[in-house]
């Protein structure tokens, strides 16, 4: 696997001279009402992530990882507590200042790619900085270098039917690290993946991790989770042990 | 680049598109075809009524051009008094009649006009010479054809038959001068025309110095309905109608008919809008973990919105482009079917294509394709981006 020059992947960039805390929560709390019944997806959690850091959390079925994963990516908002990324408090962004916050500082990887079928693998990268209006050039040239980066220079004009789901995956990872993001999410990022794609994907990770992007995964795969630098486990809703 | 997503979106399920674009196209050839139809005959009337550039028409007191029998008097008086107005430049007075003509031992009738050529508004001369003397006569095509003659014939006519005494007013020898296209005739009507004064001479002393219409024109710049209102202060024995007037006649007795078209009209936009809001809420919902990524990667509620609606309105635009020719072609297959109405002038079109008609039948599609993709858009862009993934992750 290439490395991409430290001018072309924004992650690289991005690596600090100085170890501060990028994600940082308070006391967290989020409820939701479902019918009648309140449930307790998170109760009271703090976390302080590094920037650089690489973690795994992990933990059963609807014990509040992927809750957690959401607050921390500016897609929810807590219930209470505080929940700052990159020094500034998102808790109670607008819908509008929460999605700019997204598009320039988070980069989503999701089980599902949710690439646009109709689209190649280098549009399908190009996407998100078309949103945040860098230019065609620029974005096509950027999309190139990431899409070699994650080893599909090869493949860009494909369209994602035309890719295995590694490949996919692949694909949907370059067009997180698009617009050169601080924190990278990624939610069970290698499930229902074989075992060949599951470390195909572990070793980007790292790789990306290793280039300075600072990492959150939500896993149930061991492999991916002990991966990381630190691994959080979570149980009904609350972080039980580090 | 949300044209793009747009686009994807639609070629994505490209026989449901194209099924949905079809489904506008009729709707959208319907809603042309009513905005003809509904404007359609009062505009070809207004035109008819204008085409040899008569201004106001006098029939007899309480009735319509050539809606009964009844006859104007004094022709030359009236003519008189007309010329005493300045305003008015010419005069056309008309007599009505029927002819009856033998050719082959056979008697074949047709309406006939007597008129002035030097100012009849009439018919149009289509070969031949117009009836430049007392002996001449013009028909139309289809009398021709019905009497087996050609030009330069000498025809035996007859005018006004007592169906008691069997027996004609007037009969005279004319000769076939020239064919013409009668401009307010019907189809498969004979017509034909003769100086007034040979129509008047044939039907005897009790249509002398009459008339069945008399036709203005009045002078460039001058305010038609003044002189129509003048002519009806001074000849009281008329009823005046300028074009203003008869469309207006016209318009009360299409009433129904533009009400009918309205209504087909607005149903069938409101089936076209009906058609895109429910495929683009199908396709929002089928899409809506891949809205939720969109969304969760930065893209705003703005132009999740603005790729929705420009699904809406090119879907809405393609069938409207398709529906134009579709509306088109079935308009002319009506048009074909309705001209044959017995009674009705030839030239009438009840589909009359108008480029404004075509422009606001497609500005409607195309506003109801953004109207179409209001409700979708709304969806799209308010789902609930933790809770669509949290969905989609389960399924």
């Amino acid at each position: 696997m290439t490395a991409p020059s430290g001018a072309s992947v924004g992650a690289v960039r991005d690596v600090p001279t100085a170890r501060a805390s990028i994600v940082s929560l308070s006391d967290v709390h989020r409820d939701y009402p479902i019918g009648a019944e309140l449930v307790h997806a998170l109760r009271g959690v703090s976390l302080e992530v590094e920037r650089g850091d690489y973690v795994s959390i992990v933990g059963p079925s609807g014990c509040g990882k992927s809750t957690l994963l959401n607050l921390v990516g500016v897609i929810d908002q807590p219930t209470s507590g505080t929940v700052a990324i990159a020094g500034k408090r998102v808790d109670a962004m607008t819908d509008r200042e929460a999605t700019s916050f997204r598009l320039h500082n988070i980069g989503f990887v999701f089980q599902r790619f949710y690439l646009m079928p109709t689209l190649s693998a280098l549009e399908n990268v190009e996407l998100p900085m078309a949103e945040a209006k860098v230019s065609a050039r620029e974005r096509n040239a950027r999309a190139a270098k990431l899409l070699e980066y994650v080893g599909l220079g090869a493949r860009q004009h494909h369209r994602p039917s035309e890719l295995s789901g590694g490949e996919q995956q692949r694909v949907a990872i370059a067009r997180a690290l698009a617009n050169r993001p601080a924190l990278m999410l990624a939610d069970e990022p290698t499930g229902e993946r074989d075992a060949k794609t599951g470390a195909e994907i572990i070793a980007l990770f790292r790789q990306l991790n290793a280039d300075g992007t600072t990492m959150i995964v939500v896993t149930h795969d061991e492999d991916l989770a002990n991966a990381a630098r630190r691994k959080i486990h979570m149980r009904d809703g609350r972080i039980v042990q580090e | 680049m949300r044209a793009t997503l747009a686009q994807a979106s639609l070629i994505r399920h490209r026989a449901r598109t194209i099924l949905a674009v079809l489904g506008v196209a009729v709707a959208a050839a319907m809603l042309l075809d009513m905005v003809m139809l509904a404007t359609g005959m009062r505009e070809s009337f207004r035109e008819l009524l204008l085409v040899r550039g008569f201004d106001i028409r006098l029939a007899p007191k309480g009735t319509l051009p050539f809606d009964t029998d009844a006859t104007i008097p004094h022709v030359s008086a009236i003519t008189a008094v007309l010329r005493g107005n300045p305003d008015v430049r010419d005069i056309s007075a008309v007599l009505g009649g029927s002819l009856h003509i033998e050719a082959d031992g056979r008697d074949v009738s047709a309406a006939v006009l007597g008129i002035d050529p030097k100012v009849q508004g009439d018919y149009e001369l289509v070969a031949g010479r117009d009836v430049a003397s007392a002996d001449a006569i013009v028909v139309n095509e289809y009398l021709l054809r019905e009497l087996g003659a050609k030009l330069g014939d000498t025809l035996t006519v007859a005018t006004g038959f007592d169906a008691q005494t069997r027996t004609y007013a007037g009969q005279k020898k004319l000769v076939l001068t020239g064919i013409a296209r009668f401009i307010y005739g019907a189809a498969e009507q004979s017509s034909a025309a003769v100086r007034r004064e040979t129509l008047e001479a044939m039907e005897g002393q009790k249509r002398r110095d009459r008339a069945s219409l008399f036709m203005v024109k009045v002078r460039q710049g001058a305010n038609p309905d003044s002189v129509r209102k003048w002519i009806e202060g001074h000849i009281p024995n008329v009823t005046a109608i300028s074009i203003a007037t008869a469309i207006a006649q016209v318009d009360q007795r299409l009433s129904y008919f533009r009400q009918l078209a309205f209504i087909l009209g607005a149903v069938s936009l409101f089936v076209g809008f009906l058609l895109v809001t429910t495929l683009v809420t199908v396709s929002v919902n089928e899409r809506a973990g891949e809205i939720a990524v969109m969304r969760a990667i930065g893209v705003s509620r703005l132009h999740v919105v603005e790729q929705v609606i420009i699904e809406g309105i090119a879907i809405s635009l393609a069938g409207a482009l398709f529906g134009l020719g579709l509306g088109l072609i079935t308009a002319r297959y009506l048009n074909s079917i309705l001209s044959e109405f017995p009674g009705l002038p030839m030239a009438i079109d009840f589909f009359l294509f108008q480029p404004r008609a075509a422009w606001s039948a497609l500005g409607l599609l195309v506003a109801s394709g953004i109207g179409a993709g209001i409700y979708p858009a709304w969806r799209a862009a308010s789902l609930p981006i933790a809770e669509s993934l949290r969905r989609e992750a389960i399924a």
